[in-house]
Protein backbone atom coordinates (compact mmCIF):
# COMPACT_ATOMS: atom_id res chain seq x y z
CA UNK A 1 0.00 0.00 0.00
CA UNK A 2 2.68 2.41 1.02
CA UNK A 3 4.91 1.61 -1.90
CA UNK A 4 1.95 1.82 -4.19
CA UNK A 5 1.20 5.27 -2.88
CA UNK A 6 4.77 6.41 -3.42
CA UNK A 7 4.77 5.08 -6.98
CA UNK A 8 1.69 7.13 -7.64
CA UNK A 9 3.36 10.17 -6.09
CA UNK A 10 6.15 9.85 -8.61
CA UNK A 11 3.63 9.81 -11.42
CA UNK A 12 2.64 13.38 -10.76
CA UNK A 13 1.29 15.83 -8.27
CA UNK A 14 -1.55 18.19 -7.85
CA UNK A 15 -5.10 17.80 -8.95
CA UNK A 16 -4.12 15.17 -11.48
CA UNK A 17 -2.62 13.09 -8.71
CA UNK A 18 -5.72 13.49 -6.62
CA UNK A 19 -7.85 12.32 -9.53
CA UNK A 20 -5.54 9.34 -10.08
CA UNK A 21 -5.64 8.37 -6.43
CA UNK A 22 -9.38 8.77 -6.28
CA UNK A 23 -9.85 6.77 -9.47
CA UNK A 24 -7.58 4.04 -8.14
CA UNK A 25 -9.71 3.92 -5.02
CA UNK A 26 -6.66 4.70 -2.89
CA UNK A 27 -8.45 7.65 -1.38
CA UNK A 28 -12.04 8.69 -1.37
CA UNK A 29 -12.85 12.10 -2.77
CA UNK A 30 -13.20 14.41 0.21
CA UNK A 31 -10.78 12.44 2.34
CA UNK A 32 -7.76 14.49 1.38
CA UNK A 33 -9.80 17.65 1.64
CA UNK A 34 -11.13 16.64 5.03
CA UNK A 35 -7.52 16.28 6.02
CA UNK A 36 -7.39 19.99 5.31
CA UNK A 37 -4.43 21.06 3.27
CA UNK A 38 -5.06 24.11 1.16
CA UNK A 39 -3.19 23.10 -1.96
CA UNK A 40 -4.11 26.18 -3.97
CA UNK A 41 -2.85 28.48 -1.20
CA UNK A 42 0.41 26.59 -0.68
CA UNK A 43 1.10 26.34 -4.39
CA UNK A 44 0.19 29.95 -5.17
CA UNK A 45 3.25 31.56 -6.76
CA UNK A 46 2.57 35.12 -5.59
CA UNK A 47 1.25 36.73 -2.43
CA UNK A 48 -2.02 37.82 -4.13
CA UNK A 49 -2.57 34.28 -5.46
CA UNK A 50 -1.89 32.67 -2.10
CA UNK A 51 -4.00 35.22 -0.20
CA UNK A 52 -6.86 34.73 -2.61
CA UNK A 53 -6.73 30.96 -2.13
CA UNK A 54 -6.97 31.54 1.61
CA UNK A 55 -9.99 33.77 1.07
CA UNK A 56 -7.95 36.71 2.34
CA UNK A 57 -7.68 38.79 -0.81
CA UNK A 58 -7.61 42.24 0.81
CA UNK A 59 -6.30 42.03 4.36
CA UNK A 60 -6.23 45.26 6.38
CA UNK A 61 -2.94 46.48 7.82
CA UNK A 62 -2.81 45.99 11.56
CA UNK A 63 -0.49 47.16 14.30
CA UNK A 64 -1.99 44.58 16.65
CA UNK A 65 0.08 41.82 15.09
CA UNK A 66 3.59 41.42 16.49
CA UNK A 67 6.25 39.50 14.60
CA UNK A 68 9.15 38.15 16.56
CA UNK A 69 11.95 37.49 14.11
CA UNK A 70 15.49 38.71 13.65
CA UNK A 71 16.18 41.58 11.22
CA UNK A 72 19.02 39.49 9.83
CA UNK A 73 19.16 35.70 9.49
CA UNK A 74 22.59 34.16 9.32
CA UNK A 75 21.23 31.23 7.35
CA UNK A 76 18.03 31.20 5.34
CA UNK A 77 17.53 27.47 5.91
CA UNK A 78 16.32 28.18 9.43
CA UNK A 79 14.68 31.51 10.18
CA UNK A 80 12.77 31.73 13.46
CA UNK A 81 9.42 33.52 13.09
CA UNK A 82 6.98 34.12 15.91
CA UNK A 83 3.60 35.79 15.39
CA UNK A 84 1.39 37.14 18.14
CA UNK A 85 -2.00 38.65 17.51
CA UNK A 86 -3.73 41.03 19.90
CA UNK A 87 -6.82 41.13 17.70
CA UNK A 88 -9.85 39.83 19.60
CA UNK A 89 -11.35 36.69 18.13
CA UNK A 90 -8.22 35.56 16.31
CA UNK A 91 -9.03 32.29 14.53
CA UNK A 92 -5.95 31.67 12.43
CA UNK A 93 -2.41 32.89 11.79
CA UNK A 94 -0.54 32.38 8.51
CA UNK A 95 3.09 33.12 7.66
CA UNK A 96 4.17 34.16 4.16
CA UNK A 97 7.64 34.73 2.72
CA UNK A 98 7.04 37.07 -0.20
CA UNK A 99 10.03 36.07 -2.33
CA UNK A 100 9.89 32.31 -1.86
CA UNK A 101 8.78 30.29 -4.92
CA UNK A 102 5.50 29.73 -3.06
CA UNK A 103 5.00 32.46 -0.45
CA UNK A 104 2.69 30.64 2.01
CA UNK A 105 4.89 28.79 4.52
CA UNK A 106 2.52 27.81 7.29
CA UNK A 107 -0.97 28.39 8.56
CA UNK A 108 -2.23 27.74 12.09
CA UNK A 109 -5.81 27.40 13.32
CA UNK A 110 -6.21 28.79 16.81
CA UNK A 111 -9.09 27.20 18.74
CA UNK A 112 -10.57 29.10 21.69
CA UNK A 113 -8.42 28.54 24.76
CA UNK A 114 -5.22 28.62 22.71
CA UNK A 115 -3.28 31.86 22.73
CA UNK A 116 -3.07 33.63 19.37
CA UNK A 117 0.70 33.25 19.35
CA UNK A 118 2.81 30.70 17.48
CA UNK A 119 6.49 30.29 16.71
CA UNK A 120 8.09 28.16 14.02
CA UNK A 121 11.08 28.29 11.67
CA UNK A 122 10.93 28.82 7.94
CA UNK A 123 13.22 28.67 4.93
CA UNK A 124 13.97 31.82 3.02
CA UNK A 125 15.63 31.74 -0.40
CA UNK A 126 16.72 35.38 -0.14
CA UNK A 127 16.11 38.63 1.72
CA UNK A 128 12.37 39.20 1.71
CA UNK A 129 9.37 40.73 3.39
CA UNK A 130 7.75 38.20 5.69
CA UNK A 131 4.04 38.62 6.31
CA UNK A 132 1.76 37.51 9.09
CA UNK A 133 -1.89 37.24 8.12
CA UNK A 134 -4.45 36.92 10.89
CA UNK A 135 -8.07 35.96 10.53
CA UNK A 136 -10.29 37.31 13.30
CA UNK A 137 -14.09 37.26 13.35
CA UNK A 138 -14.07 36.40 9.67
CA UNK A 139 -11.91 39.40 8.72
CA UNK A 140 -8.27 39.36 7.60
CA UNK A 141 -5.42 41.51 8.90
CA UNK A 142 -1.80 41.71 7.84
CA UNK A 143 1.57 42.85 9.18
CA UNK A 144 5.03 42.61 7.66
CA UNK A 145 8.68 42.57 8.58
CA UNK A 146 11.68 42.51 6.31
CA UNK A 147 14.23 39.82 7.11
CA UNK A 148 17.66 40.04 5.53
CA UNK A 149 19.28 36.72 4.71
CA UNK A 150 23.05 36.45 4.46
CA UNK A 151 22.93 32.93 3.04
CA UNK A 152 19.93 31.58 1.14
CA UNK A 153 18.22 28.51 2.52
CA UNK A 154 16.51 26.91 -0.42
CA UNK A 155 17.77 23.97 -2.37
CA UNK A 156 19.82 22.74 0.56
CA UNK B 1 9.55 4.87 10.36
CA UNK B 2 10.13 8.40 11.42
CA UNK B 3 11.87 9.17 14.68
CA UNK B 4 9.84 10.22 17.71
CA UNK B 5 9.11 13.88 18.28
CA UNK B 6 10.47 15.76 21.25
CA UNK B 7 7.58 17.37 23.06
CA UNK B 8 7.96 19.66 26.06
CA UNK B 9 4.83 20.90 27.77
CA UNK B 10 5.23 23.10 30.83
CA UNK B 11 2.37 24.54 32.85
CA UNK B 12 2.78 27.94 34.48
CA UNK B 13 0.08 30.26 35.84
CA UNK B 14 -2.66 28.25 34.12
CA UNK B 15 -1.00 28.41 30.70
CA UNK B 16 0.68 25.41 29.12
CA UNK B 17 3.69 26.23 26.94
CA UNK B 18 4.28 23.55 24.31
CA UNK B 19 7.46 23.12 22.30
CA UNK B 20 7.75 20.41 19.67
CA UNK B 21 10.68 19.26 17.57
CA UNK B 22 9.93 16.87 14.73
CA UNK B 23 12.34 14.73 12.78
CA UNK B 24 11.57 15.34 9.10
CA UNK B 25 13.49 16.11 5.92
CA UNK B 26 11.03 18.78 4.72
CA UNK B 27 12.22 18.41 1.13
CA UNK B 28 11.08 21.29 -1.02
CA UNK B 29 10.92 19.38 -4.29
CA UNK B 30 13.18 22.05 -5.81
CA UNK B 31 16.55 20.62 -4.89
CA UNK B 32 18.65 18.43 -7.18
CA UNK B 33 20.68 15.47 -5.96
CA UNK B 34 24.29 14.65 -6.94
CA UNK B 35 23.17 13.15 -10.25
CA UNK B 36 21.12 16.21 -11.19
CA UNK B 37 17.75 14.62 -10.50
CA UNK B 38 15.12 16.60 -8.59
CA UNK B 39 14.69 15.28 -5.07
CA UNK B 40 10.92 14.78 -4.76
CA UNK B 41 9.04 17.01 -2.34
CA UNK B 42 8.57 15.37 1.05
CA UNK B 43 7.18 17.51 3.80
CA UNK B 44 4.76 17.60 6.70
CA UNK B 45 1.41 19.00 5.62
CA UNK B 46 -0.69 18.75 8.74
CA UNK B 47 0.04 19.01 12.44
CA UNK B 48 -2.55 18.58 15.17
CA UNK B 49 -2.05 18.92 18.90
CA UNK B 50 -4.70 17.61 21.29
CA UNK B 51 -5.26 17.79 25.02
CA UNK B 52 -7.95 15.58 26.62
CA UNK B 53 -9.30 14.85 23.17
CA UNK B 54 -9.71 18.56 22.35
CA UNK B 55 -7.68 20.09 19.54
CA UNK B 56 -5.48 22.85 20.96
CA UNK B 57 -3.69 23.66 17.71
CA UNK B 58 -3.92 22.56 14.12
CA UNK B 59 -1.58 23.65 11.40
CA UNK B 60 -1.07 23.30 7.67
CA UNK B 61 2.50 23.50 6.48
CA UNK B 62 4.20 23.85 3.14
CA UNK B 63 7.74 22.78 2.23
CA UNK B 64 9.09 26.17 3.38
CA UNK B 65 8.96 25.08 7.02
CA UNK B 66 12.55 24.27 8.02
CA UNK B 67 13.99 20.77 8.15
CA UNK B 68 13.49 19.11 11.55
CA UNK B 69 10.64 21.51 12.31
CA UNK B 70 10.15 23.42 15.53
CA UNK B 71 6.77 24.58 16.80
CA UNK B 72 5.86 26.54 19.92
CA UNK B 73 2.42 27.56 21.17
CA UNK B 74 0.50 28.14 24.43
CA UNK B 75 -2.93 27.02 25.58
CA UNK B 76 -5.08 27.41 28.69
CA UNK B 77 -6.58 24.72 30.85
CA UNK B 78 -3.94 22.00 30.96
CA UNK B 79 -3.00 20.52 34.33
CA UNK B 80 0.33 19.06 35.37
CA UNK B 81 0.44 15.32 34.72
CA UNK B 82 -2.17 15.43 31.95
CA UNK B 83 -1.02 14.46 28.52
CA UNK B 84 -0.87 16.20 25.24
CA UNK B 85 -0.55 14.43 21.90
CA UNK B 86 0.87 15.75 18.64
CA UNK B 87 0.30 14.15 15.24
CA UNK B 88 1.87 15.04 11.92
CA UNK B 89 0.99 13.77 8.46
CA UNK B 90 3.21 14.32 5.44
CA UNK B 91 2.55 14.51 1.71
CA UNK B 92 3.46 10.83 1.24
CA UNK B 93 0.85 9.81 3.77
CA UNK B 94 3.38 8.97 6.48
CA UNK B 95 2.12 9.80 9.91
CA UNK B 96 3.43 9.93 13.43
CA UNK B 97 1.86 10.60 16.84
CA UNK B 98 3.72 11.19 20.09
CA UNK B 99 2.59 12.12 23.56
CA UNK B 100 4.09 13.92 26.52
CA UNK B 101 3.01 14.69 30.06
CA UNK B 102 2.54 18.31 31.09
CA UNK B 103 5.16 19.32 33.64
CA UNK C 1 37.61 43.13 14.52
CA UNK C 2 35.65 39.93 14.10
CA UNK C 3 33.69 38.85 11.07
CA UNK C 4 30.36 39.92 12.47
CA UNK C 5 31.61 43.39 13.12
CA UNK C 6 33.09 43.58 9.64
CA UNK C 7 29.85 42.45 8.12
CA UNK C 8 27.97 44.87 10.32
CA UNK C 9 30.18 47.58 8.91
CA UNK C 10 29.33 46.61 5.37
CA UNK C 11 25.63 46.39 6.09
CA UNK C 12 25.69 49.67 7.95
CA UNK C 13 27.27 51.44 4.97
CA UNK C 14 24.50 50.09 2.81
CA UNK C 15 21.86 51.02 5.31
CA UNK C 16 23.01 54.40 6.60
CA UNK C 17 20.35 56.15 4.59
CA UNK C 18 17.76 54.07 6.40
CA UNK C 19 19.17 55.15 9.73
CA UNK C 20 20.37 51.68 10.73
CA UNK C 21 23.41 51.63 12.96
CA UNK C 22 26.38 49.30 12.63
CA UNK C 23 25.81 47.78 16.04
CA UNK C 24 22.32 46.70 15.10
CA UNK C 25 23.57 44.16 12.54
CA UNK C 26 25.76 42.53 15.17
CA UNK C 27 22.89 42.59 17.62
CA UNK C 28 20.46 41.16 15.11
CA UNK C 29 22.67 38.21 14.20
CA UNK C 30 23.22 37.62 17.91
CA UNK C 31 19.43 37.75 18.31
CA UNK C 32 19.05 35.28 15.44
CA UNK C 33 21.46 32.86 17.11
CA UNK C 34 19.74 33.37 20.46
CA UNK C 35 16.31 32.59 19.04
CA UNK C 36 17.58 29.25 17.77
CA UNK C 37 18.97 28.12 21.14
CA UNK C 38 15.56 27.15 22.44
CA UNK C 39 14.45 24.06 20.59
CA UNK C 40 17.72 22.72 19.20
CA UNK C 41 17.03 19.84 16.77
CA UNK C 42 20.15 18.20 18.28
CA UNK C 43 17.65 16.89 20.84
CA UNK C 44 16.31 14.54 18.17
CA UNK C 45 19.79 13.00 17.90
CA UNK C 46 20.16 12.91 21.68
CA UNK C 47 16.94 10.94 21.96
CA UNK C 48 18.02 8.47 19.28
CA UNK C 49 21.43 8.14 20.93
CA UNK C 50 19.91 7.34 24.31
CA UNK C 51 17.75 4.66 22.67
CA UNK C 52 20.81 3.22 20.91
CA UNK C 53 22.72 3.13 24.19
CA UNK C 54 19.93 1.13 25.85
CA UNK C 55 19.00 -1.07 22.90
CA UNK C 56 20.22 -4.68 22.79
CA UNK C 57 22.17 -4.92 19.56
CA UNK C 58 24.89 -6.90 17.82
CA UNK C 59 25.77 -10.61 17.78
CA UNK C 60 25.77 -10.72 21.58
CA UNK C 61 22.41 -8.98 21.79
CA UNK C 62 23.68 -6.62 24.47
CA UNK C 63 23.16 -2.94 25.18
CA UNK C 64 25.91 -0.40 25.78
CA UNK C 65 24.67 0.17 29.32
CA UNK C 66 27.68 -1.67 30.76
CA UNK C 67 30.09 0.41 28.68
CA UNK C 68 32.72 2.11 30.84
CA UNK C 69 33.43 5.61 29.56
CA UNK C 70 36.00 6.09 32.32
CA UNK C 71 33.81 6.76 35.32
CA UNK C 72 32.70 3.15 35.73
CA UNK C 73 30.39 0.86 33.74
CA UNK C 74 27.29 2.68 32.58
CA UNK C 75 28.25 6.07 34.08
CA UNK C 76 27.60 8.64 31.38
CA UNK C 77 27.06 11.77 33.44
CA UNK C 78 30.12 14.00 33.15
CA UNK C 79 32.17 11.32 31.36
CA UNK C 80 32.75 13.26 28.14
CA UNK C 81 34.33 16.25 29.92
CA UNK C 82 37.16 13.91 31.00
CA UNK C 83 37.77 12.39 27.57
CA UNK C 84 40.01 11.47 25.80
CA UNK C 85 41.54 9.48 28.66
CA UNK C 86 43.77 6.51 29.30
CA UNK C 87 41.87 3.22 29.64
CA UNK C 88 43.80 0.54 31.50
CA UNK C 89 41.64 -2.30 30.13
CA UNK C 90 42.78 -1.46 26.62
CA UNK C 91 46.14 0.03 27.67
CA UNK C 92 45.68 3.01 25.40
CA UNK C 93 44.26 6.49 25.12
CA UNK C 94 40.75 6.60 23.69
CA UNK C 95 38.40 9.37 22.70
CA UNK C 96 34.64 8.93 22.97
CA UNK C 97 34.15 7.33 19.56
CA UNK C 98 37.08 4.96 19.98
CA UNK C 99 35.70 3.89 23.34
CA UNK C 100 32.24 3.36 21.84
CA UNK C 101 33.79 1.14 19.17
CA UNK C 102 35.63 -0.76 21.92
CA UNK C 103 32.34 -1.34 23.75
CA UNK C 104 30.52 -2.30 20.55
CA UNK C 105 33.20 -4.93 19.92
CA UNK C 106 33.66 -6.25 23.47
CA UNK C 107 30.07 -5.98 24.76
CA UNK C 108 27.93 -6.28 21.67
CA UNK C 109 30.15 -8.57 19.64
CA UNK C 110 30.40 -6.43 16.52
CA UNK C 111 33.53 -6.87 14.41
CA UNK C 112 35.83 -3.86 14.42
CA UNK C 113 35.07 -3.30 10.73
CA UNK C 114 31.31 -3.39 11.26
CA UNK C 115 31.54 -1.15 14.31
CA UNK C 116 33.31 1.73 12.56
CA UNK C 117 30.97 1.81 9.57
CA UNK C 118 29.18 5.10 8.95
CA UNK C 119 30.99 7.42 11.35
CA UNK C 120 29.06 10.39 9.95
CA UNK C 121 25.50 10.68 8.71
CA UNK C 122 24.37 11.87 5.34
CA UNK C 123 20.69 12.27 4.57
CA UNK C 124 18.90 8.98 5.04
CA UNK C 125 22.17 7.14 5.83
CA UNK C 126 22.29 8.02 9.48
CA UNK C 127 25.22 7.56 11.80
CA UNK C 128 24.81 5.83 15.13
CA UNK C 129 27.99 7.54 16.28
CA UNK C 130 26.60 11.02 15.81
CA UNK C 131 23.48 10.03 17.74
CA UNK C 132 25.46 8.36 20.53
CA UNK C 133 27.87 11.31 20.67
CA UNK C 134 24.91 13.68 20.91
CA UNK C 135 23.50 11.81 23.86
CA UNK C 136 26.74 11.10 25.73
CA UNK C 137 27.98 14.67 25.34
CA UNK C 138 24.60 16.08 26.43
CA UNK C 139 25.18 14.30 29.74
CA UNK C 140 28.27 16.47 30.27
CA UNK C 141 26.49 19.76 29.64
CA UNK C 142 27.56 22.15 32.39
CA UNK C 143 30.59 20.08 33.43
CA UNK C 144 34.02 21.72 33.46
CA UNK C 145 36.43 20.33 30.87
CA UNK C 146 39.08 18.44 32.78
CA UNK C 147 41.18 16.16 30.59
CA UNK C 148 44.14 14.94 32.63
CA UNK C 149 47.63 14.45 31.21
CA UNK C 150 48.92 12.70 34.32
CA UNK C 151 49.27 9.33 32.56
CA UNK C 152 52.39 9.17 30.33
CA UNK C 153 50.35 7.88 27.39
CA UNK C 154 48.07 10.91 27.68
CA UNK C 155 51.08 13.20 27.69
CA UNK C 156 52.40 11.42 24.61
CA UNK C 157 49.04 11.64 22.86
CA UNK C 158 48.87 15.38 23.62
CA UNK C 159 52.33 15.92 22.19
CA UNK C 160 51.51 14.04 18.99
CA UNK C 161 48.31 16.07 18.69
CA UNK C 162 50.22 19.30 19.16
CA UNK C 163 52.69 18.31 16.47
CA UNK C 164 49.84 17.44 14.09
CA UNK C 165 48.15 20.77 14.76
CA UNK C 166 51.19 22.69 13.60
CA UNK C 167 52.31 20.20 10.91
CA UNK C 168 52.26 21.73 7.45
CA UNK C 169 51.57 19.49 4.49
CA UNK C 170 49.30 18.64 1.60
CA UNK C 171 49.06 20.38 -1.78
CA UNK C 172 48.38 23.74 -0.10
CA UNK C 173 51.22 23.45 2.45
CA UNK C 174 48.54 23.87 5.10
CA UNK C 175 48.30 23.16 8.82
CA UNK C 176 45.45 23.37 11.32
CA UNK C 177 47.44 26.28 12.69
CA UNK C 178 47.25 28.15 9.38
CA UNK C 179 43.62 28.97 10.16
CA UNK C 180 43.51 28.51 13.90
CA UNK C 181 46.52 30.13 15.53
CA UNK C 182 45.78 33.82 15.01
CA UNK C 183 42.96 35.88 16.44
CA UNK C 184 40.46 37.68 14.21
CA UNK C 185 40.74 35.37 11.20
CA UNK C 186 37.76 34.29 9.19
CA UNK C 187 36.71 32.34 6.10
CA UNK C 188 34.13 34.42 4.24
CA UNK C 189 31.82 35.48 7.07
CA UNK C 190 32.78 32.75 9.51
CA UNK C 191 34.93 33.58 12.48
CA UNK C 192 37.77 31.15 12.98
CA UNK C 193 38.65 30.38 16.58
CA UNK C 194 42.27 30.88 17.57
CA UNK C 195 42.77 27.47 19.16
CA UNK C 196 46.11 28.45 20.67
CA UNK C 197 44.32 30.99 22.83
CA UNK C 198 42.52 29.75 25.94
CA UNK C 199 39.11 31.40 25.61
CA UNK C 200 38.74 30.47 21.92
CA UNK C 201 40.03 26.94 22.54
CA UNK C 202 37.42 26.50 25.24
CA UNK C 203 34.62 28.03 23.21
CA UNK C 204 35.58 25.97 20.16
CA UNK C 205 35.80 22.60 21.84
CA UNK C 206 32.86 22.96 24.24
CA UNK C 207 30.36 23.74 21.45
CA UNK C 208 30.75 20.48 19.51
CA UNK C 209 28.76 18.37 18.68
CA UNK C 210 26.46 20.89 17.06
CA UNK C 211 23.35 20.90 14.95
CA UNK C 212 24.48 22.57 11.74
CA UNK C 213 21.65 24.69 10.47
CA UNK C 214 23.27 24.82 7.03
CA UNK C 215 23.28 21.02 6.76
CA UNK C 216 20.29 20.07 8.86
CA UNK C 217 22.52 17.49 10.52
CA UNK C 218 24.06 16.98 13.91
CA UNK C 219 27.83 17.02 13.53
CA UNK C 220 30.23 15.50 16.03
CA UNK C 221 33.64 16.83 16.99
CA UNK C 222 35.13 13.96 15.00
CA UNK C 223 33.26 15.20 11.95
CA UNK C 224 34.71 18.68 12.57
CA UNK C 225 38.24 17.28 12.49
CA UNK C 226 37.50 15.06 9.50
CA UNK C 227 36.11 17.99 7.52
CA UNK C 228 38.96 20.31 8.49
CA UNK C 229 41.33 17.71 7.04
CA UNK C 230 39.28 17.59 3.86
CA UNK C 231 39.30 21.38 3.62
CA UNK C 232 43.08 21.39 4.02
CA UNK C 233 43.32 18.81 1.22
CA UNK C 234 44.99 16.45 3.65
CA UNK C 235 44.62 12.69 3.35
CA UNK C 236 41.42 11.46 5.03
CA UNK C 237 41.62 11.57 8.81
CA UNK C 238 40.85 7.99 9.67
CA UNK C 239 38.04 7.61 12.19
CA UNK C 240 39.33 6.40 15.60
CA UNK C 241 42.95 6.40 14.37
CA UNK C 242 45.84 7.26 16.72
CA UNK C 243 46.24 10.59 14.95
CA UNK C 244 42.59 11.44 15.28
CA UNK C 245 42.66 10.60 19.00
CA UNK C 246 45.87 12.59 19.52
CA UNK C 247 44.49 15.71 17.86
CA UNK C 248 41.36 15.37 19.97
CA UNK C 249 43.46 15.03 23.12
CA UNK C 250 45.41 18.19 22.25
CA UNK C 251 42.27 20.24 21.62
CA UNK C 252 40.26 18.82 24.53
CA UNK C 253 43.11 19.47 26.96
CA UNK C 254 43.48 23.04 25.70
CA UNK C 255 39.83 23.57 26.58
CA UNK C 256 40.46 22.66 30.23
CA UNK C 257 38.46 24.77 32.64
CA UNK C 258 35.85 25.68 30.03
CA UNK C 259 32.27 24.67 30.73
CA UNK C 260 31.05 22.02 28.32
CA UNK C 261 28.04 23.40 26.50
CA UNK C 262 27.03 21.05 23.70
CA UNK C 263 25.25 19.77 21.70
CA UNK C 264 25.04 23.31 20.42
CA UNK C 265 23.44 24.84 17.36
CA UNK C 266 25.54 26.60 14.74
CA UNK C 267 24.95 28.33 11.45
Amino acid sequence: MDRNRREVMKAGGGAALFAVLAAAGLIRPGEALANGWNKAAFEGKTMPEALKALGAANPANSTDITMKAPDIAENGAVVPVGVESKIAGTESIAIFVDKNPSPLAASFDIPSGTEPSVTTRVKMGQTSDVYAVVKANGKFFIAKKEIKVTLGGCGG
Amino acid sequence: MADPMRIRAVSKDGIVNVKVLMSHEMETGQRKDGSGKIVPAHFIQNVTATHNGKTVLSAQWGPAVSKNPFLEFNFKGGQKGERIAVTWTDNKGDKRTDEAAIN
Amino acid sequence: MNALQRMAGALALAALAGGVYAQSAVDEIAKYRQQLQDGNPAELWEARGEDLWKQKRGPKNASLEACDLGKGPGVVKGAYALMPRYFADADRVMDLETRLVHCMVTLQGFSQADAVKQPFGSGSRRSNFEALAAWVTSESKGSPMNVSLSHPKMKESYQIGEKMFFFRGGPHDFACATCHSESGKRIRLQDLPNLTEKADAQRGYTTWPAYRVSQGELRSFQWRLYDCFRQQRFPELKFTSEGSIALTTFLARNAAGGTFNAPAIKR
